[in-house]
């Protein structure tokens, strides 16, 4: 969280953004842009209105993809994570793997997860889960360990269970991260599920943007990016609400205050 | 002595294995604490004060010595032990009474009770007010209160106290003290407090242990015979400024 957003501060961004738009618009029109180089704003919501369902059925096509590879993302990435704190010897091996395999480029691998699952919707959840699955881990099992030394050898103190110090000690105090690890998680798992489109399919919004460049259908390309865009920031809000929710204490505690 | 002693150290040492080579804190410490009494060890800061906290706890290994609870050798951590570290150590996720009962839960006392205990000690502490608090939203002073309360809520017999109050300013330290005295008064628990402070140690206990510097060996033990229950005007008579001087050089002898 990038502090508390305001009213004054929607409103500037607001503003912003339709003055853009505008400058957008106004340019289009003004200089006589061709709609294949750049559509305006207002051809593209004419496209988006003319055929209201092919970006229903696509988009869901996609959103169902991201939203597999992310949930899968989130539960391996949880157990690996949780295993890497709790069982030292294993960390130290699957740490460095994971950040070799972090270095190979996912777009490579994707025509090869199509040679693996064919073309339909496995491929694309399969990358999304790739992209997504990094950055759950990381933070996840930075906030597994975030827990203080103090509170660690309270728990030891009590003799406290592996179970209770997992679940009473760590799992709460990693929640924070988990959910920063989340929100970075299902914009790279949105991304991850266009490229499998990309490389091959015949359903999506990815699918859709290729189809309408082969056709110089730009502004059907950009529709399907406004689409996208717009899924991906209502994903995108839906955690930062569910954050919300799941972290009722509100911000990191601060260093001990001097009053009393 | 020692039969009686709720905590007893003979001859306790601790080496440190570093990378120059073995590192001795504790170069043969030797103390009781008898049960009930409220002892504090002194020393200036590296000289491992906080180790013989640990061994006593059980969360930490002795090289050599024996280090008993109650009679029985230490050989690990003890329930019967509560411990207030020297920072407040508070689940941000929990709110002050949850906070508390966190002891409990581990230990799996019966819900009604704990709860009934803890919202008992959360008045003692004087934050009967602000049970439903998460941390973030208390005072450093108030979070630490916090975690007194939640060394206190399962009525353990021992209380360890691991410089609690040295992340804290003047003013609020010294009301802590006071604090402290009045809980220790209502719930005598046998109190081990480390300490950098003279004058906190001299305020607070019975006996005072000083320590010198590393290798830390016990220098003098200091009975504190001012009466109870202690006033805060006490730390401006004339004894107790005499026992605060004492002890002042003797550290600083050792440093000469």
């Amino acid at each position: 969280m990038l502090g508390k957003p305001n009213i004054i501060q929607w409103i500037k961004v607001s503003v912003t953004l339709i003055a853009l738009v505008a400058i957008w618009e106004l340019a289009c029109r003004v200089f006589d842009i061709a709609p294949y180089l750049l559509p305006a704003p207002s051809a593209i919501v004419s496209r988006m209105i003319e055929k209201p369902m092919l970006f229903w059925a696509h988009g869901w096509y996609t959103l169902y993809e991201t939203f597999a590879g992310f949930i899968l993302a989130v539960l391996v990435g949880l157990i690996a994570a949780a295993v890497i704190v709790v069982v030292p010897s294993v960390r130290d091996v699957l740490m460095p793997i994971l950040l070799i395999a972090q270095l190979v480029p996912k777009v490579a691998i994707a025509p090869i997860l199509l040679v693996w699952f064919g073309y339909g919707i496995m491929p694309k959840i399969v990358i999304a889960f790739l992209v997504a699955f990094f950055p759950i881990v990381v933070n996840m099992a930075n906030g597994l360990v975030s827990v203080e030394k103090e509170l660690l050898d309270l728990g030891r103190s009590l003799e406290a269970s592996r179970w209770q110090v997992f679940w009473k000690f760590r799992m709460p105090a990693a929640l924070p991260d988990l959910f920063s690890g989340m929100k970075i998680a299902i914009t790279l798992a949105v991304i991850g599920a266009i490229i499998g489109e990309f490389v091959g399919g015949d359903q999506g919004l990815g699918y859709l943007i290729i189809i309408a460049n082969q056709e110089l259908d730009t502004p059907l390309a950009f529709a399907a990016l406004v689409v996208i865009s717009l899924g991906g920031i209502i994903l995108y809000a839906l955690i930062e609400v569910l954050e919300r929710i799941a972290i009722p204490w509100g911000q990191p505690l601060q260093q001990p205050q001097v009053a009393s | 002595m020692s039969t009686e002693a709720s905590i007893s150290i003979t001859d306790l040492r601790k080496i440190y294995a570093t990378r120059d080579g073995a590192l001795t804190s504790l170069d043969g410490v030797s103390f009781d604490v008898r049960p009930r009494e409220f002892v504090s060890v002194l020393g200036p800061s590296g000289s491992g004060k906080t180790t013989v906290l640990k061994i006593v706890a059980g969360l930490e290994k002795k090289t050599s010595g024996d280090v008993r609870v109650d009679g029985k050798e230490v050989t690990g951590p003890q329930r019967k032990i509560g411990i207030v570290f020297q920072v407040p150590a508070l689940m941000r996720w929990r709110t002050a009474l949850e906070n508390i009962l966190l002891p409990s839960e581990v230990l799996g006392i019966d819900k009604g009770a704990a709860r009934e205990k803890g919202l008992e000690t959360l008045n003692l502490v004087g934050l009967g007010d602000f049970a439903n608090r998460y941390p973030n939203e208390l005072s450093g002073g108030m979070q630490q209160r916090i975690s007194i309360a939640r060394a206190l809520a399962h009525d353990p017999s021992i209380l360890l106290l691991d410089e609690p109050f040295s992340a804290l300013d003047m003013m609020t330290r010294n009301q802590l003290n006071i604090e402290l005295l009045r809980i220790w008064s209502e719930r005598k628990k046998t109190s081990l407090l480390i300490t950098h402070s003279i004058p906190e140690a001299v305020f607070l206990s019975d006996r005072v242990v000083v320590l010198g510097p590393r290798p830390a060996k016990v220098l003098e033990i200091v009975n504190i015979d001012l009466p109870r229950p202690r006033t805060p005007e006490m730390r401006v008579s004339k004894e107790f400024i005499e026992i605060v001087d004492h002890i002042g050089r003797r550290i600083g002898l050792e440093y000469a």
